[in-house]
């Protein structure tokens, strides 16, 4: 999934340094340069890398080994849009559970970022993300309700259909520090737009340990994993706003007319 | 969920399926004994504040050794003034009857008004304007009528205003206080030496209070009119200057979510910021270069955030109605309130529809006022020149995407027709039969 904004204008107030954290990303919020404006009637906007992903969860019901207090296994995740590994951009995932599970702040260290349970209960999930320091210092919170049965309540529970609940989102950086920018440079998982002209990246640094990436594509769930287009929606987006534009030049045609018709008839009313 | 479980898995031992019990809400499920459960959720799961009757006290019967009759006897009440005996039954025990002054003799209260000698009067109230017999009027009225000066100004015999009344009325009180006393410390502390009364304050106060109770409905509007302009004014000041502040420090790390201002619609949360001293924080964001400044402000935030921010500050100039109506007709139109998949590109689209949308409201709004001042205008006319063309105007104010029919006079009719909530449901204006342009378009063809 590739989301490409072109920036428009790209100022550095400050040098180049070799120094590893520095956001000298900085750009001022002025007008854009003629000369680099390449799409007509697009805003300003500056280099900002985007990271979709998912988050949600699967739950299975046990069946025959279900019993009052664990009915459901379930697995709750954050993960690549397109299962690629986000560990990147994430160092580490805090999942927060229902006061009535042991230890129920659940740290996760490492791709993939789950955790698996038992239970019976559905209950609302706090998820942070926590960063790598050159990536961002604060951490993120989303949040997830926790689904073991199905919407429809016609469907019997089957073993081997589980419920999975997922949804899309992408986390914005605005102003990504260089170092990250390098590191991601060519990541599959994140989308960095196309650099403004004359501006160089230090080639990133082969970090072996960076480069360990969990081949997450061979996940068990993987098969059970939504796949979001934004093809779809933007089919329908596109109808839609089609759809109010023509009415909207119909109303303002209608309008004229009867501007016209009004114009003519004060003069006729005044005698 | 209960009632299938019971019947149609009976062999599972889950006869009680869990219910959302996770949620660590206020437990009202353990009642208190004592009420039974359906009272106990009557008053929202909270025990009374005040015991009601003491079931206990119902059932008690009064101790079997006293004899209980009631009895037709005469009483006097301390209260009157003349020697009256009226009857009454009373509750006699053991043939003794109860002792005591009428019941509610003790509430005859009545006010002390403070009287004055003649000396006194000689030594410190003499005033200019008031007479020693008009004084003692007054004091009279007083005492009948318990300080009620409402009456006592209507029935007092020269034709003196409330506030002057009162005005002679305290200030001799005053004079008297502070004569008497034996020292002025000692009554510094009564609310009469405290606090003057101001005659002319209360005469103020009394024309500005009725100059309000009889506003018209048309002043009270213009006033909220004036009122909301000058907010506007103000806010769009602030929102300049909070744009100016937000463009300078592309140096400075700290700054304020000025977004929180608005109430956020769904949980998602944004990062906590780091905890910042001065700049203001408490900003409406007037458009969507602000909107989008302090967006870049944040460390990190979510699409989905991004896109409420902006939808809210699109919406900022709508009331509540209209977003409602927005809201309705993207379902109409078969648009998630909120994208499935939001990516830049498909928040960037939905923005963008929403704003078309409103725009088509407005335009709608205006047609119709544009409409109801042709249809006056004409009306105004005394002769019809469009004889006998019907003035049909069906509209449906709440949906927009439904079959929408105006005529005018003459020939021309416009209609249009949408198409709403999926394949197979058609619907067509009724039309005269001049014209006739039906329009048909599908909502969505996934």
């Amino acid at each position: 999934m590739t989301n490409s904004s072109s920036p428009k204008r790209n100022e550095q107030d400050q040098p180049e340094t070799s120094g590893p954290v520095l956001k000298s990303l900085k750009t001022k919020l002025s007008k854009p340069e003629d000369a680099e404006k390449k799409i007509v009637g697009k805003k300003l906007k500056d280099v900002e890398i985007s990271v979709p992903i998912v988050y949600g969860n699967i739950a299975f019901w046990l069946g025959k080994k279900a019993n009052e207090y664990q009915s459901h296994k379930w697995t709750v995740y954050v993960r690549g849009a397109t299962n690629e590994d986000t560990s990147g951009v994430i160092k580490k995932v805090v999942f927060q559970l229902h006061s009535s599970f042991n230890n129920p702040t659940r740290v996760v260290e490492s791709p993939p970022f789950e955790l698996s349970e038992q239970g019976w209960g559905e209950f609302e999930i706090a998820i942070t993300l926590h960063f790598h320091s050159d990536v961002c210092e604060k951490p993120l919170s989303l949040y997830h309700q926790l689904k073991l049965y199905p919407e429809d309540e016609s469907t019997s529970l089957s073993i081997k259909k589980p419920v999975v609940v997922e949804s899309y989102d992408e986390l914005v950086f605005p102003e990504p520090s260089e170092s990250f920018l390098a590191r991601v440079q060519n990541h599959p998982a994140v989308s960095v737009p196309r650099l403004p002209v004359g501006f160089t990246l230090p080639t990133p640094a082969e970090d072996p340990s960076e480069r360990k990436r969990v081949d997450t594509k061979d996940h068990p769930l993987t098969q059970w994993f939504t796949n979001f287009s934004e093809a779809d929606e933007l089919l329908q987006l596109a109808a839609a706003r089609q759809q109010v534009q023509t009415h909207i030049a119909k109303l303002r045609r209608q309008i004229t007319v009867i501007e016209g018709q009004q114009q003519q008839l004060k003069p006729s009313s005044d005698q | 969920m209960d009632a299938k479980d019971i019947l149609g898995l009976p062999k599972t031992p889950l006869s009680v399926p869990p219910e959302k019990k996770s949620q660590p809400k206020k437990d009202s499920q353990r009642k208190p004994d004592g009420i039974s459960r359906e009272v106990y959720a009557l008053t929202g799961g909270l025990a009374p504040l005040m015991p009601s009757i003491d079931s206990s006290y119902l059932k008690k019967r009064p101790p079997s050794d006293e004899k209980i009759t009631w009895q037709w006897l005469p009483f006097t009440n301390s209260a009157r003034k003349d020697t009256l005996q009226l009857y009454h039954w009373v509750r006699v025990v053991n043939g003794v009857p109860p002792t005591g002054d009428y019941s509610f003799a003790k509430y005859n209260k009545s006010i002390e008004v403070t009287k004055y000698t003649d000396e006194e009067y000689a030594q410190h109230l003499t005033d200019p304007s008031w007479t020693k017999q008009e004084t003692d009027q007054l004091f009279d009225l007083c005492e009948q009528f318990d300080l009620r000066f409402v009456i006592i100004a209507d029935r007092f015999p020269s034709s003196r205003t409330m506030e002057e009344l009162k005005d002679r009325y305290y200030s001799v009180c005053r004079s008297i206080l502070l004569a008497r006393a034996s020292s002025p410390a000692d009554v510094s502390g009564h609310p009469l030496v405290k606090e003057n009364y101001n005659a002319s304050q209360e005469k103020e106060r009394k024309r500005a209070l009725s100059m309000v109770l009889s506003q018209t409905k048309q002043q009270e509007k213009k006033d909220a009119e004036v009122l909301a302009e000058a907010k506007k004014i103000a806010e769009s000041r602030m929102a300049a200057k909070g744009v100016e502040e937000s463009v300078m420090p592309a140096t400075e790390n700290e700054f304020p979510e000025t977004t929180i201002d608005h109430n956020t619609l769904v949980s998602l949360s944004n990062v906590r910021l780091a905890p910042v001293a001065a700049p203001p924080s408490t900003l409406v964001i007037a458009d969507t270069s602000s909107t989008l400044a302090s967006l870049r402000m944040l460390p990190v935030y979510l699409r989905t955030y991004a896109l409420e921010q902006m939808v809210q500050q699109a919406s900022s100039s709508a009331g509540l109605r209209t977003i409602k109506r927005v809201e309705q007709t993207l379902q109409d139109l078969g648009i998630n309130l909120k994208p499935r998949v939001p990516t830049k590109a498909v928040c960037a689209e939905h923005l963008e529809l929403r704003k078309e949308i409103l725009t088509l409201l407005n335009l709608q709004k205006q047609l119709q006022y544009k409409e109801a001042e042709g249809s006056s205008l004409r009306e105004g006319t005394t002769y019809s020149e469009m004889p006998g063309t019907p003035k049909r105007q069906v509209r449906d104010h709440d949906r927009t995407f439904i079959p929408d029919a105006m005529s005018f006079g003459g020939n021309t009719c416009l209609c249009a027709t949408f198409l709403v909530k999926g394949p197979g449901r058609v619907s067509e204006t009724p039309s005269s039969p001049a014209n006739k342009r039906p329009r048909k378009m599908k909502a969505s063809d996934l």
